[in-house]
């Protein structure tokens, strides 16, 4: 099943070229980094702003009569029967999707390793990871192979693979988007959000797909915005939260104009990256500096709790958003090339079968160790507990958000690892995701768009010769990563495009 | 129950054995709301249709579909919360309850947990003139899993026999009340009593069909303790009742069948006791065609169904929207009306108003008959002849009419009150309409002149009774009514016949 997806990503055919957009226009090219799962165009469904935009759609996005694996070898045969409202917005925005992407197994992965149909490389660091889980959707806008894509971010989905491919990638706040179609793998946590070359092109692509879905109860009528959104939580401070310009144009926000804005960098988040990534970090504060920024330094006392409490509840929220995958209505048959067993027999064990064959070594360990948190008599002491935790780094945010305007911090702390470096070392790859997950806890948007000089950042060509000093890490991708009042994903923007 | 007075009590430690011991029954009921569309979509909830018809991808579990709430649902649930007097919070949540069965489109259920939409309630029952009042821990708002059919053959079977299993997914996602009991039943009856109760006033809120296949389910846990335990009030002290040893029995679905299978396990429960055996904590399926309660052989697992929030649906503020929620007049006010309006005794307007729709054709008959008649005839007559016929007016929906009509000919005086009930049994036991039975038997009343000459004839016919008559013997003139009676077919009236005679004979 995995030779049929590979074939279909590297073939040429189904692939959409029909469009008008020239720019990088290399439609048919070929995938070479493994970015698409598959390579079959839909075709928009109206004229409208996205008209000349091909955008790649992570495979975990459902899409009508086309394959929505989740790089999973359990939906490898899945055709959904209908298409997630993002999917609706783009064909009716004029969008013409050219394929579905490779990403990590339902989501879990920071490196698209995990992924059933092999990894997916970086396109602006070659034998390295593209990182993930949307590592198809940044590579293949990093390779010029779409014009911007969607991804989803549970934890850094998208923030994560933008850094590593220097690309832009925005996870918007939780409720702005709908994620009815969205293949869940931890809903109180995740977004679909764009990854773009560009800020102003992410932008682009957020104002289509934001804005409140019937279909999805958690989206917030705009008129909701700037009062909290999660629930158990009185303390919303009205006056704190709230966008820039909430019924303006997201892609207009990026006028690059930082002047006398408050900048907080979370020095807790510098402090634990390797040093390539905090030079590159700390060139593109300075320039906002220059720019006109104020930048300040900002500690959460929460934030050491943050990554124990993001994998108590993600994988908690996992193991039962992947019941369902049994076998019975979609996947594997329990009967399917199984010789020995007989058939029929008990259900658990059919269902035992079909998980086991189905769901490869991260995955089954995030649904054993979230059966486990939730268990009776270990629920207080992890689930409940994460919970606790979850609303404490909400109290943080909102704290610091009464001095700043955004807070920065580098993306990763870490420049994208080699293509199997990691994978066997599971912890060190959730280290990876200290950055990116506080914000998911907290339901806020953040942007990252890559550091000035750096793969991917427009300052990059005139950084060619810029001290090498022959250090290996050098010309690597490093993201920046800006983080927002809830609905103010206007405010990040504006601040990141100063970057790019 | 004379079990134990056939044991021999010969020791001490027998005797002690023998005691007597009070039944403690809690109720889970589990009821269907009637609503358009199910709870999380907007699928129908009409049964009436092909497998697998009524289905989205988010009543089937498709990957990336989500719940929304259908305000009906909660609307229907705020009612009934005020009819049975219950807390509801200023905000309910949904939680997901984990567990794995084929029935189940996302293997897990959504249901509540911690703030159930309804809690502390309350349901007056009673029985044999006896008045006791049900409390409802909660009831909260889930939806319904599919339903299995098990199959061998291409012809359906037990689960045990079975070949395979097919799954419906039209009935997942129709919106379920889960009510909660406390142990407040001592007796079959008052459960039997209660079911009744729960699905009339669920009917007279307009949020019920109990002629839905599978619209009321009840598992009932029931324990044996001591009566001396027992107060005057009923009240068992709760350590008692933790330390009695639980039987929960399952697959219940009538009024009837709870009344059976409680009535079984309280005898088998109470044999058991009387031997000395201890009873064992399990769970018993009720075997409706056997008339037994069975242990379920597959021993359980200790259920932990990893309850946690459910992030899809946002907590929902319900506060204002009970407060304003109208609930329709209730059976026990209907009651009260009919007995002040319509000059009811007490029993009838309770029969009256056992069930909305007798309730509803009562009333409409008093605006058109007298009320005293309307209530005989549908209080003693029709629900007598039902009942024993094993019916109820769900039944005869559609024939309401007819019963109209026939009571019409009694107000009118076209059929004797004894011949309209010979033509309502035959209503009910032939299915006819009552003017073509009348017809059929020659029942409607006789005229004047065919009552004259009848009167004339048996004048002419006896003699002897007229002669006894004539001498003063006043019981003659009984057996010459009869004469006529049985001469005009029951067709006359027996009163006027009296006064016919008289005249004739006195004059
Ligand atoms: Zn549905």
């Amino acid at each position: 099943m995995a030779s049929e997806h590979t074939e279909a990503a590297t073939g040429e055919a189904g692939a959409s070229d029909e469009t008008d957009r020239t720019s990088g226009g290399s439609g048919s090219a070929e995938d070479e980094y493994n970015a698409f799962l598959t390579r079959e165009g839909i075709e928009r469904s109206a004229d409208g702003p996205l008209s000349n935009m091909r955008v790649a759609v992570k495979d975990n996005i459902s899409t009508e009569g086309i394959e929505t694996t989740c790089g999973s070898a359990m939906l490898a045969d899945y055709v959904p029967p209908y298409d997630a409202t993002v999917v609706t917005r783009l064909k009716g925005a004029g969008a013409t999707i050219v394929g579905k992407t490779n990403m990590d197994e339902f989501g879990m992965g920071g490196t698209t390793e995990t992924s059933a149909f092999g990894p997916t490389e970086n396109p602006r660091a070659p034998g390295r990871v593209a990182g993930g889980s949307s590592g198809g959707s940044a590579a293949a806008v990093a390779a010029g192979l779409a014009d911007a894509a969607l991804g989803s971010d549970t934890g850094g989905s998208i923030r994560n693979p933008a850094a590593f491919c220097g690309v832009v990638g925005l996870k918007p706040t939780y409720g702005l988007v709908s994620r009815y179609g969205l293949v869940a793998y931890a809903n109180s946590l995740e977004q679909i959000g764009p990854i773009a070359p560009t800020v102003e092109e992410a932008g682009e692509v957020l104002d289509v797909i934001a804005g409140p879905d019937d279909r999805d109860a958690t989206t917030c009528p705009p008129a909701d915005h700037g009062s909290e959104t999660d629930s158990g939580d009185d303390t919303a401070d009205s006056e704190n939260a709230g966008g820039e310009q909430p019924d303006g144009s997201y892609a207009d926000a990026a006028t690059g104009d930082v002047e006398g804005t408050t900048i907080g960098v979370l020095a807790d988040l510098v402090d634990g990256a390797d040093e390539a990534v905090v030079d590159a970090f700390e060139r593109s504060i300075d320039a906002l500096e220059d720019q006109g920024a104020t930048i300040e330094a900002v500690s959460l006392e929460s934030i050491d709790h943050a990554l124990a409490a993001y994998y108590v509840i993600a994988m908690g929220e996992a193991s039962s958003n992947l019941a369902r995958f049994d076998g019975v209505r979609y996947g594997p048959s329990p009967a399917e090339d199984d010789g020995e067993s007989e058939r029929g027999g008990d259900w658990n064990e059919a269902y035992a079968r079909v998980r086991e064959a189905g769901f490869g070594e991260e995955v089954k360990r995030r649904v054993l160790l979230g059966t486990y948190a939730l268990s009776a008599g270990y629920h207080d002491k992890y689930y409940a507990k994460a919970q606790d935790a979850r609303t404490w780094v909400k109290r943080d945010f909102e704290a610091a958000f009464e001095d700043v305007d955004v807070l920065a911090s580098p993306t990763m702390p870490v420049i994208p690892p080699k293509v199997g470096e990691r994978i066997d070392d599971p912890l060190r790859l959730y280290l990876m995701d200290a950055n990116t997950v506080p914000v998911n806890l907290a339901n806020l948007p953040a942007v990252s768009v890559p550091a000035v000089e750096t793969p991917g950042s427009r300052h990059d060509d005139d950084s060619e010769g810029h001290d090498n000093d022959g250090r290996e890490n050098q010309n690597l991708p490093v993201g920046v990563q800006f983080i927002g009042r809830a609905f103010d994903e206007a405010g990040i923007l504006r601040v990141a495009s100063a970057l790019d | 129950m004379t079990a134990h007075a056939v044991e021999a009590h010969e020791s001490e430690s027998e005797r002690e054995r023998d005691r007597e011991f009070a039944a403690v029954i809690g109720l889970e009921v589990h009821v269907q709301l009637e609503t358009s569309t199910k709870v999380f979509c907007g699928c129908s909830t009409d049964s009436a249709t092909e497998p697998n018809t009524n289905v989205c991808p988010t009543c089937l579990g498709l990957p990336g579909a989500l719940p929304t709430l259908n305000e009906a649902a909660v609307e229907a649930a705020l009612k009934l919360g005020k009819a049975i007097d219950a807390d509801v919070p200023d905000r309910t949540r949904f939680h997901r309850k984990n567990y794995y069965y084929p029935d189940l489109p996302k293997n897990f259920q959504i249901t509540q947990y911690d703030a159930p939409i309804c809690a502390d309630g309350a349901l007056e029952v009673s029985v044999e003139g006896d008045s006791r009042e049900i409390a409802i821990t909660r009831a909260h708002l889930e939806e319904d899993p599919g339903s299995l059919a098990h199959a061998r053959g291409g012809r359906r079977t037990s689960i045990d026999a079975a070949e395979y299993t097919l799954v419906d997914y039209n009935r997942a996602g129709v919106p379920l009340m889960e009510i909660v009991t406390e142990p407040d039943f001592r007796r079959p009856t008052e459960v039997r009593g209660f079911l009744s109760k729960l699905e009339s006033v669920l009917e007279y809120l307009g949020i019920f069909d109990a002629d839905r296949d599978g619209s009321l389910r009840v598992d009932a846990n029931i324990s044996m303790v001591p009566e001396s335990e027992e107060s005057d009030e009923g009240s068992i002290p709760s350590d008692v009742l933790e330390t009695a040893n639980r039987t929960e029995v399952k697959n219940i679905s009538s009024h009837k069948g709870a009344e059976k299978a409680l009535a079984y396990e309280v005898t088998r429960q109470r044999n058991a006791l009387q031997r000395g055996r201890e009873i064992e904590q399990e769970t018993r399926h009720w075997d409706e065609s056997r008339g037994v309660t069975v242990s379920m052989r597959t021993k359980e697992a200790e259920a932990d169904y990893r309850y946690f929030a459910e992030a899809d649906l946002p907590p929902l503020e319900v506060g204002d929207w009970a407060e304003e929620v109208e609930i329709p007049e209730l059976p026990e006010a209907r009651r009260e009306r009919f007995e002040r309006e319509h000059g009811l005794g007490r029993e009838a307007a309770s029969k009256l108003t056992s069930t909305k729709a007798v309730a509803d054709f009562y009333e409409n008959l008093t605006t058109e008959f007298d009320s005293d008649l309307a209530a005989t005839w549908v209080a003693d007559e029709l629900l007598g002849e039902l009942n024993y016929r094993d019916l109820t007016t769900e039944d005869v929906e559609g024939r309401l009419d007819e019963f109209r009509r026939l009571i019409s000919l009694v107000a009118d005086g076209e059929i004797t009150e004894k011949n309209a009930t010979t033509v309502l049994r035959e209503m009910l036991d032939e299915g006819d309409d009552p003017d073509s039975i009348i017809e059929a038997n020659g029942m409607g009343k006789a005229d004047d002149d065919e009552v004259s000459a009848a009167v004339e004839a048996t004048i002419e016919a006896n003699p002897e009774a007229v002669a006894d008559y004539e001498n003063g013997e006043e019981g003659a003139i009984n057996f010459l009514v009869g004469q006529v009676m049985q001469a005009t077919g029951g067709s006359a009236d027996p009163g006027s016949v009296n006064v016919m005679l008289r005249e004739r004979l006195n004059g």
